[in-house]
């Protein structure tokens, strides 16, 4: 027929276009009004849906409280001395906008192997804190050469201190960051907060139960700005679960759960040791503190998060993390009852501190249990959760919301079938403009991948370098940083209360009224943390 | 053989031929418009988790796009468009061989980030088994017929321009 038609027009050119030229021309345009009409049926299917999801159980899909952006005026110049520049003390020293050579030398080899490299470009987007380093103090000689190097910058030279009470009492230093080994958090936070320096503590907040109470008075007295280590305060999400949560979306809250999984050597603390360390170049008494005197040990030096004397084991080192978390969420303060237990398992290595622990956190007043569960010989994603009559949220930098099917709330959406029990009923990803109703497969997998950064803004950014930024604007506003003392109070007793537990074999109970355990002796707890 | 070339450079078509191949450009086009539209009105979508997904020999460079907020932007913006582009004149018969042509290379893009290779395994869920072929390359195929038996000149606004251009 075509060929036909083909030969007439070839035949008669002149006649321009024809009525079959303008149906056939325009036969297929039905089509997009087809896909339009049948995308409308279903997006007002969907929103029908959806509104009716959320106006039942009263939230709007757009609020966003992580988002807001705060415009600190930044014009006052801090000025920050470190104490310690291991692992931790060289992360928060990035975080707050200074990296080393020999890091920024890694990250671009492996930008040029790879086209690209997150944590490099993440590092070169960060604002600027508008710091300078006068001071930097680290016990073993070379690293502390390698802070001086990494803050003095553009001329400007930090000074290097070899004894940490010079630089906490230096003039032309303003507030410290603090990242050494546990035993030396309180003694060296106190000095600084006696000599009017702000704070950045890495947790957990103390060593001791004595100097847990010394170093809340001092930072109450002397009203400097003391910020705790857990920078997953500024995980965006963990604010968005606080609003969902007050709005009472998981029903009765009666257990939370949270966990730690890891299986590496340097997961379970098991570090290297630097290659040129020897007893020339570490200051092994200075290390040492008020930990029993015993001669140099690398191990001891290096891998010092495995032995009481200067470590928490897993109640202060990762139990306190996610403990905080969950207080950020759940704001729950001081559990009355701390139940603890665990073992040496894997690690057989002389370690004095277990590798797999247990906690049971009561809280008897607010009808709840907080359990923690630790491996370090175990890498299995077990994620947390807190758990209500209604539904259970998953928490991580992804909030999933998964109906109860036994709910009570959601018992006539769940009938109607309009709730569907294999799919989150709400999921919020960090960064994303809104809440997600019935979130897609598809969704549902990628968001559980879960994101190494927090987004702020639509950027991709290091919690540590909001962490900083707070505490140094916290400063400059003298407001209560996101990790305030009362948490710190918090976080370093739970901690405790856990650690006592496992030592002493029993139940712990902590007396609110008397500001002290009411089944522990001060021997006991003298005997079991060392003070 | 003689008819092969006989309208413009369209091959000549049996009723069944043309119905078929004017009906597999048209559904291609609705799924291809339909996937842009459903991400042009999803605030949230991104293809960034999608990216961050890739496996094989260009999963860097996928990698690479997701993980920079402006490229990424870039990336959303003209697959969306792309998409929506491609679909619409695909649905309607318009400059048939150069959105086919596109369509080939956005389709192909996808394949490349996901090729379903032995080992590899997509955190997307798939709804069927699939192994070195899956449906975006049979998606590519299908598009390339229409490259290769070209209809819009015969069903489809591309006909009413070469008319109008012929008739001058």
């Amino acid at each position: 027929m075509d060929d036909r038609e083909n030969k007439n027009k070839n035949e008669d050119n002149s006649s321009g276009i024809s009525r079959r030229d303008v149906i056939k021309g325009l036969a297929t345009i039905p089509a997009v009004g087809g896909v339009l009409y049948s995308a409308y049926q279903r997006r007002k299917y969907e929103r029908i849906l959806k509104s009716g999801i959320f106006s039942e159980i009263g939230i709007g899909s757009e609020n966003n409280p992580g988002q807001q952006s705060n415009q600190i005026n930044r014009d006052q110049q801090i000025r920050l001395g470190i104490i310690g520049f291991g692992i931790r003390g060289e992360q928060l020293v990035r975080a707050a906008g200074f990296a080393s050579e020999s890091w920024m030398r890694t990250q671009q080899e492996r930008a040029q192997a790879s086209g690209n490299n997150i944590a490099l470009n993440t590092f070169l987007d960060q604002e600027n804190l508008n710091i300078v380093f006068n001071g930097v103090c680290d016990i073993f000689e070379i690293e502390a050469e390698r802070a001086r190097k990494t803050v003095s910058l553009n001329g400007h030279q930090a000074k290097k201190y070899s004894h940490w009470k010079d630089l906490v009492h230096a003039d032309d230093i303003d507030a410290v960051i603090i990242a050494t080994p546990d035993h030396w958090h309180a003694p060296m936070a106190i000095e600084a907060a006696k000599s009017g320096k702000h704070v950045y503590l890495e947790k957990p907040m103390t060593h001791k139960m004595q100097e847990t109470y010394d170093l809340y008075d001092i930072v109450k007295k002397t009203g400097i700005v003391l910020q705790l280590g857990h920078q997953f305060r500024q995980t965006e999400s963990y604010g968005k679960a606080k609003d969902l949560i007050k709005k009472d979306v998981l029903g009765k809250i009666t257990m939370v759960q949270s966990n730690t999984n890891r299986n590496s050597p340097n997961g379970a603390w098991q570090y290297p040791f630097h290659p040129e360390a020897n007893q020339q170049n570490i200051d092994w008494q200075q290390f040492l503190g008020n930990a029993p005197d015993i001669p140099f040990n690398k191990d001891h030096f290096f891998r010092w998060r495995k032995y009481w004397a200067y470590g928490t084991g897993l109640s202060g080192d990762l139990l306190t993390h996610d403990y905080d978390a969950i207080n950020q969420i759940l704001d729950l303060g001081i559990p009355r009852y701390v139940t603890a237990s665990g073992g040496i398992y894997f690690f057989k290595d002389g370690r004095e501190v277990p590798d797999v622990f247990n906690a049971l956190f009561e809280y008897p007043d607010k009808d709840l249990t907080y359990q923690y569960s630790a491996t370090l010989a175990n890498e299995y994603n077990r994620p947390n959760i807190i758990m209500g009559h209604d539904a259970s949220m998953e928490v991580g930098n992804t909030l999933m919301v998964y109906p109860d099917r036994r709910s009570t709330r959601y018992e006539n959406m769940i009938n109607e079938g309009r709730i569907d029990l294999e799919l989150p009923l709400f999921s919020y990803t960090s960064g994303s403009e809104g809440l997600d109703a019935i979130t897609s497969a598809t969704e549902r997998y990628f968001a559980s991948k879960g994101l190494l950064y927090t987004i702020k803004n639509g950027k991709r950014v290091d919690v540590t370098h909001l962490h900083i930024a707070d505490w140094l604007d916290s400063i400059r506003t003298d407001k209560l940083p996101a990790c305030h003392i009362d948490y710190g109070f918090e976080e370093a007793v739970a901690a405790h209360m856990g650690t006592l537990s496992l030592k002493l074999g029993r139940k712990i109970e902590w007396d609110q009224t008397n500001n002290f355990f009411a089944n522990v002796s001060w021997e006991e707890v003298i005997e079991v943390l060392k003070g | 053989m003689k008819n092969e070339f006989s309208f413009f450079g369209t091959p000549a078509y049996s009723n069944k031929q043309i119905s078929i191949l004017v009906i597999l450009r048209v559904v291609i086009g609705w799924h291809i418009f339909y996937e842009g539209f459903a991400k042009l009105i999803n605030p949230n979508w991104s293809s960034a988790g999608y990216l961050l997904d890739s496996k094989g020999v260009f999963a860097l460079f996928f990698q690479e796009i997701a993980s920079n907020p402006t490229l990424l932007n870039i990336a959303d913006t003209v697959n969306i468009w792309g998409l929506l582009i491609i679909g619409f004149c695909l649905m309607v018969g318009l400059f048939e061989k150069w959105v086919s042509i596109g369509g080939i290379i956005l389709i192909g893009l996808y394949y490349l980030s996901h090729p379903p290779l032995i080992g590899f395994k997509f955190d997307a869920p798939g709804e069927g088994s699939y192994l070195l072929v899956n449906k975006n390359l049979i998606e590519i195929l299908a598009i390339s017929v229409n490259l290769v038996f070209p209809n819009s000149r015969l069903v489809g606004i591309d006909r009413l321009i070469y008319q109008s251009r012929i008739s001058k």
